[in-house]
């Protein structure tokens, strides 16, 4: 099962609720835990995985030979990108706009144009006690965060068990890339009107993907009621409500494991796994949300 | 020239709208821009009241005219986003994966592709009690942030411009990716809202290094400092070696979290609470770094 951690608003505790789960379900099954937040990746800073594989992620990228070129402005023509300019009969190169999409190799009618591989990121595996871990990081400067993210995204095919994927903030083509053909999309939000509101969208986004969503509230106790109320006028099942406790926080950010520490979590994150293999297996009122 | 300053994280959820909901209700002559336009939120405290809304176009989509359609499935193999398949011996297009790269259109031998402008977002300029305001949405699922971000920023430098505005506020996104470069390009300071925790220094960091790539001026600010006060430290003695001030360091106030609630800058709710007062003392200094520029 793929199991993906979302939330649309940033810091609401997306990462805290992958790693834990990831602990906690790993004592009695195989799991995986893929961190596609590539921009800002901070799984490991909880699971210090000892890695044991590093790759480099790659974008083809055009490369002219300028014996070959006749300046016809073909490949500049068809770039929807600007990566390639024409001008005073030389094709420029820009690498960094660039979306491998191939074009400017298959069109050129000179065979001018080659590609090759232009590295925007890695991609690092490892193992954190019996997890199986897998993150991506974008190269700084590179704005390609959504093939990386793809990339760490794809590892998932070689893993049994259950994988927990989590995903970057935000709703554009990362998270996209993240959620896409998961069987479950867990959105975690805050009750204050900033989680709502990003909650909204991120529910849109699940929907748009056709993956059945569930809803864990994190810091209850320090906003309002408006997630409960829009969740249950929804349809969208809330299967987790966490108290604000100053002990969890103050855990987290020294990068220390909840699970570990509080044992009333653990039974929460158990019986959590048990309402999410129903809402997937049986027929709840996630696929209802749909 | 009005001055641009960009509040970023890296991490999400470390209170940069918070940070920009007090900078507006502080700040005289200035324009304000959410440029966190995948789940902008700065709205949700200064209620905008839109005076002009515009759609947003910057991608395009293939449109495969299936009557013109012969089945060859060359538009697939060339296609690097998997977003063709067939039906019924029709190519069929999913448009989340479509990249809008055109390729398919180029190769059909029949024309049977074409390549349709999409509607991504939206963008307004809207008038807050606090002043002037450009934000955007971005439809869901959609790509191009990175140019709805620019578009943003210039329409909120325009603005300022005409106006006679002397500072632009601009509430950034989170991450160090495309819209994050979009926003901080050519910034005159950006302001990274850090929190004493091991991913809040681990991202700030990423961050600090994305702004040295683009030579971009950097300030911090430490975000419910009091929750750790080792990691504190160690985040001002960071920031020290690398040359960047420290210009505010927020307490945690539960105060920040109900103005949030109530949907109005902390300024608005608790003028006298802690982290209000440290909000002053934070744009004084930041005022007073954009005036040594």
């Amino acid at each position: 099962m793929i199991l993906t951690v979302a939330s649309g608003k940033g810091g609401t505790g997306k990462t805290t609720l992958a790693v834990n789960m990831a602990l906690l379900l790993a004592e009695t099954m195989p799991v995986a835990l893929l961190d596609c937040d590539v921009e800002e990746p901070n799984a490991h800073l909880f699971l210090h995985p000892a890695i044991d594989a590093c790759e480099p992620v790659t974008l083809p990228t055009p490369v002219v030979d300028e014996e070959r070129c006749c300046g016809c402005g073909k490949c500049a023509a068809v770039c929807a990108f600007n990566a390639i300019l024409v001008l005073g009969g030389r094709a420029l190169t820009f690498p960094e706009l660039c979306h491998g999409c191939g074009g400017c190799a298959l069109l050129c009618p000179e065979g001018a144009v080659t590609e090759e591989p232009r590295g925007i990121g890695v991609i690092e595996a490892g193992w954190a006690e019996k997890v199986r871990f897998f993150h991506g990081r974008v190269d700084i400067g590179a704005p390609l965060a959504a093939p990386v993210a793809a990339a760490v995204r794809k590892r998932a095919q070689e893993r049994q068990g259950l994988i927990i994927v989590d995903a970057p903030p935000g709703t554009s083509c990362p998270v996209v890339a993240a959620v896409k053909d998961s069987d479950y999309c867990l959105l975690v939000t805050e009750p204050t009107p900033f989680g709502l509101h990003d909650l909204q969208l991120a529910v849109g986004m699940a929907r748009e993907l056709q993956v059945p969503c569930g809803v864990v509230v994190n810091r209850v106790g320090l906003g309002d009621q408006q997630v409960a109320a829009y969740c249950a006028s929804e349809d969208i099942p809330v299967l987790l409500e966490i108290p604000f406790d100053r002990r969890y926080a103050e855990c987290y950010a020294r990068g220390g494991q909840l699970v570990r520490e509080f044992p009333e979590l653990r039974d929460k994150l158990r019986k959590l796994w048990l309402r999410i293999r129903m809402e997937v297996e049986g027929d709840g009122p996630g696929a209802a949300g749909h | 020239m009005a001055q641009e300053l960009l509040v970023i994280s890296g991490k999400g959820g470390t209170g940069k709208t918070s940070v920009v909901g007090a900078f507006a209700a502080l700040a005289e002559h200035k324009v304000l821009a959410d440029c966190d336009v995948d789940a902008a939120d700065l709205h949700l405290l200064l209620s905008p009241k839109v005076r002009e809304a515009h759609d947003f176009s910057a991608s395009k989509e293939a449109l495969i005219h299936g009557e013109h359609c012969i089945g060859c499935e060359r538009c697939i193999a060339v296609c690097r986003f998997d977003a063709l398949s067939m039906v019924d011996g029709v190519a069929i297009v999913d448009p989340i994966a479509c990249e809008g790269c055109g390729v398919c259109a180029h190769i059909c031998p029949e024309g049977a592709i074409t390549m349709e402008d999409v509607i991504s977002g939206n963008w307004y300029l809207s008038e807050t009690k606090y002043g002037p305001m450009v934000h955007a949405e971005l439809g869901i699922a959609q790509e191009n942030s990175g140019k709805l971000v620019a578009l943003v920023r210039r329409e909120a430098k325009k603005l300022a411009q005409r106006a006679g505005c002397k500072y632009v506020i601009i509430d950034g996104p989170p991450g160090i990716g495309c819209p994050v470069i979009s926003a901080i390009a050519q910034v005159d300071l950006a302001l990274i809202v850090s929190e004493p925790t091991a991913a809040g220094i681990h991202d700030l960091e990423r961050v600090l290094a994305l702004a040295d790539h683009f030579g971009v001026e950097t300030a911090a600010a430490i975000n419910k400092y009091d929750l750790d006060l080792a990691r504190t430290d160690q985040i001002e003695e960071y920031c020290r070696g690398r040359g960047t001030p420290v210009v505010g360091k927020i307490p945690f106030d539960e105060a920040v979290v109900k103005a949030v609630v109530e949907g109005v800058p902390l300024m608005a709710y608790d003028p006298d609470g802690q982290a209000a007062q440290e909000m002053r003392t934070m744009w004084m200094n930041v005022v007073e770094y954009l005036d040594a520029l």
